[in-house]
């Protein structure tokens, strides 16, 4: 129990400030804020907010890597707050609002895109085979849950828009985390919507705008693999097109 | 508290020509695209071969003197490493876009990346052998 | 000020508020819906939870055990026409989810797994691996997108509700990217804004559950039932607080303490069962009250871990193995490697038990009706009550949906008959309410800052409301919370920024917090028996007599809160011995 956790550090946080009603552009504020070592980056903001400067605005809720909300750059890197262990950092940190979003105010972002983005997709079950609820569950193995399931892991946290260069320079592009939670839908053995949903997925905002650079995967937090949905939506729809120009009398 | 409307969100413009620099990753995947520039090259090269071949014997054979050239050597041995490159890197990415699934549990990567492997040599094979090379 | 105009107004976007503006959007879609919620839906902290979330499914379950095993998990206190309803209800809500798509975990032949929990006697926690609060919360969200009418208002922080002529009527807001205040006029309000750990120092919470539902009912009139019942979770990460799920116990993980012995069977939980195969509602699988009381015994009786966070005791998970740990348990995997380096699959974790919920809250009736006409709550927030002195683990899932979606229909049946309100009066109400924050926003003078006010009310809470309780430490804690409320009119911002100011939120969230901790302290300090969640060393026995009854408090302006009781609700099952021992059976 006893190997340093405890042992306490001085780090140097660079915080890349911007408050509309005063500042033309963002600058960066330097903190020393004294840290224990077995911190995440987050408690060291938290320290920062209630001892030194009250008036640092940051998103965070749960600290335990599930609600998504303190997405933000730490060193450059996209990065949950609250998975960034100090021991892990050298103890000078840079810290900027995710990339790629507008600044509303300090570390806090405008995510309007992404929520517009999230509803675009039809994310829900649109049912195959029609069913109510008292006729008892849908059946499904553990091998289709499986199938799935890891697409079912984002929480939202917007790391792999901050990672995703065509994203910076497409913001039309609907981007690795919404069309992955379409993915993920679409081969749930629940669900008959995909037509639907390829309307808005399989198109040039949408996977075709990616040109498969894996920023998204190699930054998500959860292991969705956002890189392998998207590329799984372009073999499919390859395949649809096919089908449909040169086997049309073939169903799919 | 104040009644004006004060939101001014900022946006960080991305540099549209030099953002690959941005990040090491970035980096990594401009080069991956800029060596396959070579490999586009080479196909051309090798249309270029065909219409000659088309044109008759004379043609052909300074076609074939052309590709000597030390230039020209230089040129095909480093294509032939970018096309390896490429082949490699697009081989260990291959399992994303076809998830194979035995049973409950999904195929370990590498089942889908040496799959890839295996047809690329045995294909290998077969257009040398074909090619006479044997 | 910006007015919009709806029909239900419903204050928060987790679980239950999901659940209700859903049911809305079904059962009543003329219905203009305004969903409100001081976070992006998905954040809420629904998503935390872990475990699973009960209901009756499988050939050797009935609805008769999880009555008994609920009745009695609470100790008495439950109203068992709520117990019934719920657990009727509990397997519809859940299939509902399942046809909505939420990843349960199945059986090999397609059907919906479960997995035992503490105190139920029967296995019948449905769950998503180690997430199912999470994918429960998503699943929600993603179905609400489809329905145009439910029109969402995220990152809008609520102040006040307009109540006049006896009725609530809407509510405002400030809308937290301009700092803009907005009012809605509503035909009826719901409130779902989750429970109020975090005025606790060492909790699973996150950062948003202030309180806030609960506070805005109370000072409206409407009286916070059983606030005094504080579930302690046994398992929690030392350092931070982190929830480790039940289901680490129920997968068949084990507590020990220093000399590596399952104490659990000296708290009249034993005898000791077989390491790895858990024997239901018993040893580790026995209720989180009075697990958690016997690791408080163990560290008193200095049998604990010394550990750099204090005193602890191992859950030693070791046995399960790493593939039953990555496919049961990998959140918990990760979230040990995180924050302690340690890795379950190799090592014994220390635990110590953390502030984990509220089983109180704004008292509602089976239909989800608070005593205010227009005015509806439900989940963390709401006591209706089915968690009585002490939840079970899994109930509370559950319950998010099944009052969820009640809270919705009833206020869809109220907004039927709602008249017209008188605008002056509610224009009057609504400038009250945003003079009040201005004057907050505005002060210089103040010699209080929120942190420090912040740091004396946990700790303080800690102190007296703990897992175990005396009169002294009750009385004491109610006085300092009662000074740190008049001190509160003091603090002042330093942010006076109108954009995202979160220092003017933090400030209304202490607020919050405060008057539902009051409430927490003085109904505690009311109540002096044992009982559940309740337990004093100044008063140990239940007494049937004096206290099978709900406390309520009423908001009393800076004055301590007024305590008065209600009977609890008993159908069928008279008031007997907790039992969890194994030798029964």
């Amino acid at each position: 129990m006893s190997d340093n956790r405890l042992a306490a550090r001085q780090i140097e946080l660079e915080v890349l400030r911007y408050n509309p009603e005063t500042d033309q552009e963002p600058k960066f504020q330097n903190y020393s804020v004294p840290c224990i070592n077995e911190w995440c980056v987050l408690d060291a903001l938290n320290y920062l907010k209630d001892n030194l400067d009250p008036t640092l605005a940051y998103r965070w809720s749960c600290h335990m890597q599930v609600c998504g909300s303190c997405g933000m750059m730490i060193n450059g890197e996209p990065k949950l707050a609250c998975k960034a262990m100090l021991r892990d950092y050298p103890d000078t940190i840079r810290i900027e609002p995710l990339n790629h979003f507008p600044i509303e105010r300090d570390l806090v972002t405008v995510a309007d895109d992404f929520i517009a983005k999230l509803k675009r997709v039809k994310p829900y079950i649109i049912p195959g085979e029609k069913r109510v609820p008292t006729e008892g569950e849908y059946k499904q193995t553990p091998a289709q849950l499986k199938r799935y399931r890891q697409f079912a892991m984002c929480i939202n946290c917007m790391l792999c828009y901050a990672a995703c260069p065509e994203y910076g320079l497409q913001p039309k592009f609907i981007g690795p985390a919404a069309i992955s939670l379409a993915h993920r839908y679409n081969i749930d053995s629940r669900d008959g919507g995909r037509d639907e949903r390829q309307e808005e997925i399989a198109t040039d905002e949408g996977v075709w705008e990616c040109t498969f650079v894996g920023a998204c995967s190699e930054v998500c937090p959860k292991h969705v693999d956002p890189a392998a949905a998207l590329q799984q939506v372009k073999a499919a729809s390859t395949v649809d097109w096919y089908l449909e120009h040169f086997m049309s009398w073939v169903k799919k | 508290m104040g009644e004006k409307m004060s939101r001014r969100p900022y946006v960080r413009e991305v540099p549209p020509t030099t953002w690959y620099f941005r990040m090491p990753r970035y980096m990594r995947y401009m080069v991956r695209e800029v060596t396959s520039i070579f490999i586009g090259i080479y196909t051309v090269i090798m249309l270029v071969g065909l219409m000659r071949l088309s044109e008759g014997p004379a043609q052909w054979q300074s076609f074939l003197d052309a590709l000597k050239s030390p230039g020209s050597v230089t040129f095909q041995v480093l294509a032939l490493l970018f096309a390896l490159y490429n082949s490699f890197t697009w081989f260990n990415v291959a399992p994303k876009a076809l998830p194979l699934q035995f049973g409950e549990d999904m195929a370990p990567d590498s089942v889908v990346a040496i799959g890839h492997y295996v047809v690329w040599v045995l294909l290998s094979i077969f257009i040398l052998f074909w090619a006479g090379v044997f | 000020m910006e007015t919009i105009q709806t029909d239900v107004a419903i204050i928060g976007a987790g679980g239950a508020g999901l659940r209700a503006a859903i049911a809305l959007a079904q059962e009543a879609p003329n219905l203009r819906i305004a969903l409100i919620s001081k976070v992006y839906p998905m954040r809420s902290h629904t998503c935390a939870a872990e475990g699973g979330a009960a209901g009756v499914i499988k050939p050797d379950d009935s609805f008769d055990q999880h009555f008994h095993d609920t009745v009695g998990g609470g100790d008495w206190l439950c109203d068992q026409d709520a117990v019934e309803y719920h657990i009727h209800e509990a397997p519809k809500e859940l299939l509902q989810l399942e046809h909505w798509g939420c990843p349960w975990n199945r059986e090999p032949d397609g059907s919906v797994a479960v997995r035992p929990f503490g105190g139920m006697k029967i296995k019948r926690t449905w769950f998503a691996a180690d997430k199912s609060g999470f994918h429960i919360l998503h699943t929600l969200f993603q179905t609400s997108l489809q329905f145009p009418k439910i029109e969402r208002y995220d990152e809008y922080f609520a102040t006040d509700l307009l109540v006049d002529d006896g009725r609530c009527q809407g509510l405002t807001a400030i809308e937290m990217r301009s700092g803009q205040m907005r009012r809605f006029n509503a035909k009826a309000v719901i409130i779902a804004g989750g429970g109020a750990g975090r005025m606790f120092p060492f909790n699973t919470n996150g950062a948003i559950k202030t309180g806030d539902g609960m506070a805005l009912a109370y000072r409206a009139g409407v009286p916070l039932k059983d606030m005094e019942f504080v579930q302690y979770h046994p398992t929690g990460l030392p350092n931070t607080g982190t929830l480790l799920t039940e289901a680490c116990r129920g997968e068949g993980g084990v507590l020990l303490n220093k000399d590596n012995y399952r104490f659990l069977q000296d708290y009249g939980m034993g005898p000791e069962t077989p390491k790895g195969q858990p024997v239901l509602k018993t040893m580790e699988l026995g209720p989180r009250d009075r697990v958690s009381q016997a690791i408080w015994g163990e560290i008193q009786k200095g049998r604990a871990v010394k550990t750099d966070w204090g005193d602890c005791v191992w859950l030693d998970m070791r046995h399960l193995g790493e593939k039953k740990i990555d496919e049961r348990l990998p959140f918990v995997r990760d979230i040990c490697i995180s924050y302690l380096g340690m890795d379950p699959v190799k090592e014994m974790v220390p635990i110590r038990p953390v502030v984990h919920y509220m089983m109180g809250g704004i008292h509602t009736d089976t239909k989800a009706a608070t005593s205010l006409p227009g005015l509806f709550a439900a989940g963390e927030c709401a006591c209706v009550s089915i968690n009585g002195a002490n939840r079970l683990g899994s109930n509370s899932l559950v319950e998010i949906l099944v009052f969820g979606r009640r809270a919705g229909l009833s206020a869809a049946e109220y907004v039927g008959g709602a008249k017209p309100g008188n605008d002056a009066a509610l224009t009057a109400q609504a400038d009250a309410s945003q003079a009040r924050i201005r004057e907050l926003f505005m002060r210089n003078q103040g010699k209080e800052s929120i942190a420090g006010l912040r740091k004396e009310m946990t700790d303080t809470m800690e102190e007296g409301c703990g897992i175990y309780r005396t009169q002294e430490g009750l009385e004491k804690t109610s006085k300092k919370i009662s000074e740190l409320r008049r001190r509160y009119k003091e603090i002042t911002l330093h942010d006076k920024t109108n954009v995202y100011n979160t220092d003017l939120l933090t400030a209304l969230e202490l607020g919050n917090m405060l008057d539902c901790a009051e409430a927490v302290a003085v109904s505690g300090r009311e109540r002096k028996e044992s009982r559940g969640a309740h337990q004093r060393l100044d008063y140990t026995a239940r007494d049937d007599v004096k206290y099978l009854k709900h406390s309520m408090a009423y908001f009393n302006g800076l004055e301590s809160p007024r305590i008065d009781y209600r009977d609890v609700v008993i159908t069928k099952s008279q008031p007997g011995v907790r039992d969890y021992s194994g030798a029964k059976k």
